[in-house]
């Protein structure tokens, strides 16, 4: 299978290469954000407030780690369920986030977005907390340590191994890959 | 009678759920291996190979194999000759469960239900007792994980519905489930018993070895047919499309009441952690 190497920050050439099937290796800096991150982000533009990091081409990662064992940079780290942030990713893509890490369907909305402003859905595989943690070259807390786990985190990573599952033609590989394979 | 003391009931504990977070049972490499001999997708393939890649990465690097080190499911099987010793056995229990996830660096992912206050420690563990004749105890390690635990349910089915409906039932929530139980999945169903007991079955059913069939020949076609309508599901490997949703189905069952036909679904993700230990 061929894999396709990709840099951050994003840039919509980057994104128009890709396409929901394909398997790449990312290099560069993501940011881990879930659900209680994701509230902050809200009252943050609810209040006027800047963000605490500048999402535009930048990457969020759907992912709460196991405790970093002595030694090392990050304990596993593998993708949480991504729908339960559909709520808030259409409004952080439309300010310029360019890619979304994380695992499981993302609404219409979402999907609208990525292809209104050109911006792309990745899987990280499910259950292969140890073999992406591998990736994880540095890790630097940027905002929210009081969640822990679910602390905004900016992740330096090496050939993170990933699946485009929405590009940002519309192509939905969930649904292309059910469809072929029904028997 | 013979005395076992809940310190070594504690250790056990402890290594055992290190353990199962670490080290994939040699059965599930198998299981995996030949999957992606018969996976037909590519992509689904990738997927496989990751997984293998993973576990290989998780025992020699002495990692969790997912983040997501689940509640302490713990099945203790306490022969009537046994007299235990020293603290409450649920306390002894609960305490290895807190040192597992201390000295291991896996996740506490126990919280209250409406708060969402976590506990701290992986506390309280969930525990089955079963009294069996002998002298020894049995401990099985099971940590779930939240993501294939969503997906189970019990359902009070209609006499009538029968097999089919036992058949329907569990294809409705591997369908529902998706990719979100993270595919390939293991699927224990427990059918009969009342509605508390199909539950715990379809629980016990994930620990039967995975090629292992009912020793009912009847019930064991049955595992193989509807194990060949999850695969014609298409869902695949991570749920990217494929020809391997689910590496197994496991079923026990009971007789249940002349009017009830209670079934239960509760599905396992391909990270199946199960360690035990005689004492």
């Amino acid at each position: 299978m061929e894999i396709k190497k990709i840099q951050t920050p994003l840039d919509d050439s980057t994104v128009e290469k890709l396409k929901a099937g394909e398997k790449v290796f990312l290099n560069g800096f993501i940011f881990t954000a879930r659900d209680a991150a994701h509230k902050k982000f809200f009252e943050a533009l609810d209040k006027g407030e800047e963000l605490p990091f500048d999402m535009r081409n930048q990457i969020i990662y759907y992912c709460g780690p196991s405790p970093a064992p002595p030694g090392r940079v990050i304990g596993s780290c593998g993708p949480t369920t991504s729908g339960r942030m559909d709520a808030y990713a259409p409004r952080l893509i439309s300010l310029g986030l360019k890619g979304m890490i994380g695992k499981g369907k993302r609404s219409a909305a979402v999907k609208d977005a990525l292809r209104q402003y050109k911006a792309v859905y990745f899987g990280a595989t499910g259950g292969a907390g140890a073999l992406l943690s591998k990736s994880v070259v540095s890790s630097e807390i940027v905002a929210y340590e009081d969640l822990g786990p679910e602390a905004v985190v900016k992740l330096g990573v090496k050939d993170l191994p990933l699946f485009v599952i929405n590009d940002m033609y519309g192509n939905d590989l969930y649904e292309a890959g059910i469809q072929q394979y029904r028997r | 009678m013979r005395e076992v003391h809940t310190d070594s009931i504690i250790s056990a504990v402890e290594s055992l759920f290190i353990d199962a977070n670490i080290n994939l049972s040699q059965g599930v490499f198998d299981a995996l291996d030949r999957a992606v001999e018969k996976e037909e997708s590519p992509v689904g393939k990738e997927v496989i190979r990751e997984l293998i890649n993973n576990a290989n990465i998780a025992k020699a690097e002495h990692m969790p194999i997912c983040q997501d080190t689940g509640l302490a499911v713990t099945f203790v099987e306490i022969g009537q000759e046994v007299h235990v010793v020293g603290e409450p056995l649920s306390e002894a229990i609960a305490e290895g469960v807190r040192r597992a996830y201390k000295n291991g660096y896996l996740r506490k992912s126990c919280c209250d239900p409406f708060s969402r206050k976590n506990t701290g420690d992986n506390t309280p563990p969930i525990i089955h007792t079963h009294i069996v004749p002998g002298d020894r105890i049995k401990i099985v390690a099971l940590p779930k994980g939240g993501g294939s635990e969503n997906y189970g349910e019990v359902r009070m089915l209609v006499p009538s519905q029968g097999k089919e409906g036992v058949k329907s039932f569990v294809l409705d929530m591997v369908t529902k489930g998706g990719p979100n139980p993270c595919p390939p999945i293991i699927v224990g169903v427990g059918i009969g018993g009342n509605f508390e007991t199909s539950a715990l079955l379809s629980k016990e059913a994930l620990m039967v070895p995975i090629g292992q069939r009912n020793p009912d020949p009847a019930t064991a076609s049955f595992e193989m047919d509807i194990l060949d309508a999850i695969n014609k599901t298409g869902i695949g490997p991570q749920g990217y499309g494929g020809t391997v949703t689910a590496l197994d189905v496991h079923i026990k069952m009971l007789p249940c009441h002349i009017a009830s036909l209670p079934a239960a679904v509760n599905i396992q993700c391909h990270a199946h952690r199960i360690k035990e230990i005689v004492i």
